[in-house]
Order: structure tokens, then sequence, then C-alpha cells
């Protein structure tokens, strides 16, 4: 009786002005565990919470590296995101063939974010159910692209996608004004902190549950990039330890003493 | 006079007698170009301390015939780079609309990003390759003088096969034989050319340009040079040979009206 009539497929507008399949496209990628993104003047990190389906199996995948200077952080379905990655990747290489270039960062966001348009207005086809957060770097430096199912893509200084999210865009919004200024590790460390605010009740940051990325500038120009590097387990721990309850309470006490 | 497009430019049967159309039909092998038509000769370049110094006449050669003493064979690409074509005229032309579009298309794409000279040399040579694996070649040789990414000067030949190499000093056609060993004199090496100022790079090859007039029977006394150092590209299409001295051919027998 009170059936929506509007949402069956991605062309058409329902009187208000909405397109339904795209808002629930949205919807998708609040579904998805946190991912947070941030950028200084010579680096860019990606941080993610990754979930295991149950006990018994391992737990997903939520960054992927691109190319030697740009990756990923998926929030929302991780087949839709493998498509878009795997495109991602072939237009990064196909830069490097035809002009002997690492792809500037605004064109290949620019071409996901087409892609995905493009699915918004034929009949038949679904926008992809995926948030993207896309770091790299490139003449111009390092640099943060939010990508969203409905093609739209921005760049940002700061960004968190997922379920949860908004808490820990709320301790961005709080730190914006450092970024900038921030090395490596002190990057790294606004990310997890940014994502432990996102955490459930119950939850705490473990090595198996974090996941981090990272690209930057060494000096001036492309060829001296630290290419992005994917930090997953026992390689994150010196970070997680970092952020962990009571460790700031612990550098107190030896001030202390 | 048949008014028939299929009779356009043909010559008239009632005069020349039936057309041979066989060669017009496709139900042979496909052809592509066997042989470039109208020509430009050598294009020679040399690298400097802080660039390229690039130079080709402005002849287009029918075959032996001088037919067109007015045609630019240096293209600027982007500002940044020159690109010096040596071989077929309309294929040149082909590659030159070919770069204006991918010069529009970049510049559209995103601001703070460009092309360089070394980004355009493997583009140019993805093009050649593909053409000639498509036995469609583009026949021309071409040089590529810019920076590259670290802003060093950059110098790079690329051939209708796809080849591609780079030398403190390059030359194609005639160039390579005549050009080449002079200006290989004045920079042997990389070391050379950290040495080598602008003055002497533009002079080495400004010489090189009169011995090629001299000796070249396809090349001509105008001619267009370009230099692109950071600083942008001057590029001068209507230069003329000076100093020219014809003394030495006094002593030459055996060619042109003389009998002995």
């Amino acid at each position: 009786m009170f059936r929506n009539n509007y949402d069956n497929d991605s062309v058409t507008f329902s009187p208000q002005g909405r397109i339904f399949q795209v808002e629930y496209a949205s919807e998708a990628v609040k579904q998805g565990s946190v991912v947070v993104g941030i950028v200084s003047k010579t680096h860019a990190v990606l941080v993610a919470l990754k979930r295991n389906a149950e006990e018994l199996s391992s737990y997903q995948k939520k960054v992927i590296s691109i190319d030697e200077h740009v990756g990923v952080a998926i929030a929302g379905l991780a087949s839709d995101a493998r498509v878009l990655s795997n495109f991602m990747k072939t237009q990064s290489l196909s830069s490097r063939l035809t002009y002997g270039r690492a792809i500037p960062l605004e064109r290949i966001v620019s071409a996901i974010g087409d892609r995905a348009q493009t699915n918004t207005q034929h009949y038949g086809k679904r926008p992809y159910g995926v948030g993207l957060l896309v770091t790299g770097v490139d003449e111009t430096g390092p640099h943060l692209f939010e990508f969203q199912p409905s093609g739209m893509t921005q760049e940002m200084v700061a960004c968190a996608i997922g379920a949860r999210s908004q808490m820990a865009r709320t301790y961005l919004e709080r730190n914006m004004e450092v970024f900038v200024e921030c090395g490596r590790e002190e990057l790294v460390k606004h990310g997890l902190l940014a994502l432990k605010e996102s955490l459930a009740q119950d939850k705490e940051l473990t090595v198996e549950n974090c996941s981090v990325g990272v690209v930057g500038i060494r000096g001036e120009g492309m060829k001296t990039i630290e290419g992005f590097k994917l930090y997953d387990g026992q390689e994150v721990k010196k970070w997680v330890d970092l952020v962990a309850d009571g460790a700031e309470a612990e550098e107190a006490m030896e001030v202390d003493s | 006079m048949n008014h028939l497009p299929q009779s356009w430019g043909r010559p008239r049967d009632d005069i020349y007698g039936a057309y041979d159309h066989s060669y017009l039909q496709s139900n042979g092998p496909n052809q592509h170009t066997q042989s470039p038509i109208v020509t430009g000769t050598s294009v020679i370049a040399l690298k400097f301390k802080d660039g390229v110094v690039i130079a080709a006449d402005n002849l287009a050669s029918y075959g032996s015939l001088a037919r067109f003493t007015d045609v630019k064979r240096l293209r600027s690409f982007a500002d940044s780079s020159i690109v010096g074509f040596g071989g077929d005229v309309s294929d040149m032309q082909y590659l030159d609309r070919l770069l204006s579009s991918l010069d529009t298309r970049e510049a559209y794409c995103s601001s703070g990003h460009s092309l360089n000279a070394q980004n355009l040399h493997t583009y140019l040579a993805k093009v050649f390759y593909k053409r000639r694996s498509e036995f469609s070649p583009l026949w021309n040789q071409v040089l590529v003088a810019g920076l590259d990414a670290e802003s060093k000067p950059f110098l790079a030949s690329a051939d209708l096969l796809g080849t591609t190499f780079s030398a403190p000093s390059l030359a194609t056609g005639f160039g390579a034989h005549l050009a080449q060993p002079l200006l290989r004199k004045v920079a042997p090496d990389e070391d050379a050319v950290a040495k080598l100022s602008e003055e002497e790079a533009v002079q080495a090859v400004k010489e090189s340009m009169k011995v090629l007039f001299y000796r070249d029977a396809r090349s001509l006394d105008k001619y267009s040079i370009a230099v692109v150092t950071k600083a942008g590209i001057r590029l001068k299409e209507d230069e003329k040979l000076e100093n020219q001295s014809w003394a030495f051919a006094d002593k030459i027998r055996g060619y042109g009206t003389q009998v002995n």
C-alpha cells in the first residue's frame, strides 16, 4: 500500500529529488568498519579497523596498495572495492607504460568518480556499495581523497568513513590544525587515536584488528618518494601500544618518579 | 569531362585511354605506407649544461625536388619540450595534431601536472611502435628535447620502428653521418655536457647545419633552431645560414654540370 515506488532503479528521481538507490548504497558504506585517512605536508596515512566474520575466520582486508605511490582504504562491499581497485591498478599501470609517469592522484580519483557516476545514470546498473579513501603522492605532494558511491570525490585534509565514523571525524575536526605539520609517526598516532574514538564499548585496538598504510615524500620531486607501504599484524604493534589505554598514564608516571 | 566523384583527379579516359581501376580494388592484400613521399631531412640536437639545442632546416623535399621551402619541422609541446621531425611530412602533420590533442587533454584534466620531455618521448615511442605493429608505420625519426622529471636536460630519439635511444648529441637522417661526429667532438659524454655553455652548443649546432647544407643535397640554408632550458623555449623558425664559404668546393670535380 505505502510501498516506495522510487527505489527500484538508480535512474528515477523521487518527487523530493532523491535517488534512493544511491542513498542505499551510501548506507552500505556505513555498514563497513571504520577507516581513517590523514594527510600532512610530507605524508598521507590510512588507518583501518578490521573485522573478522567469525572467531574462526581471518580478518578482512581493508587497505589495498594500488601502485608504488597510491593506496586505498575501503568501507563497504569488499567485492565492489576489488573491482574499483583493479580498475585503479590498470589505470595506474597504463600511465606508467604510456608516459613513463606515475599517474597524478587527481586523475585516478576522477577516473573512479566518473565510473561510479555512470553507474547511477544507467538503467539496470547499480551504484558501487563502497566508499574509498585514496591516498598517495605525486608531483604536487601528498594527497587524500574521499570517494562515495554517488561518484562524488573530494580532497580532504583528514577523513573517516564507515560504521561509527562520526566519532572519529569529531576527533579529526578537533585536531585538524596540527596535522599539516605532523611527521610520519605522529600522523599514524593521530589516525589510531581517531580510530579508537569510534570503537564500540567493549572493543579495543589490537595488532589483529588494525591496518596501517603510509605513503610520503622524502625530499623534492617524485624520485625520492617513500612508496605506499601496508603494515599489518606485528608490524603495527609499536603504534598500537602507543595509543593503548594506560600508555599515556605510564608516561605520566615515569615523569613523576 | 566526367563529373562523377570516382573519376575525380584521374586522367581523362578520352585522352589517356581507359583508367586501370584494378589497383583501387581491395580484393588484394591491404597495402599501407611503403615509403615516405614528402620528406624532411636531418634534425640535429645537442645537450649543454642547462638545456638542449635542437635544429632542423625548413625544407620538405618531394624525392630530390626541393618542393616546399617553408616547412617548420620543430614543434614545441606544453611550452617545455621541442620535438624535431625527420622523415615523412604528412606523418609529421598527423603527429602534430595528435600532440595538440594530447596537450589539450592534459591541460583540461588537472592543474599542476604536465608531461615533460621524457614523458612525451615515451608516449611518441609507444605511438610509433603501435603503428609499426599494425604494419602501417609513421615514417619518421624524431628527436625530443627538453627536461626530465628532475629538470635535467633530456634528449632522446624515437623512430618509425619504435626504437629509442639517448645520447649527449643526436642527429637523424644524413645528419647522423655528417653532423653527429662534429657534435660528438664538442660533447663526447655527459661530463663534457656538464661543462658545455649555451653559446658553445648553439655555435656547434649552427656549424653542423652549415656542413649539412654544404654536403646534403636535400637540405636548405633556411632553418629553425630552438633552445630549451628551465626558463622555457626560445624557438626561431626563420634563420639563415651565415658566413658560408664554398671555397672548398672549388677542387671537387665530377658532380653537377661540369664534365671533368
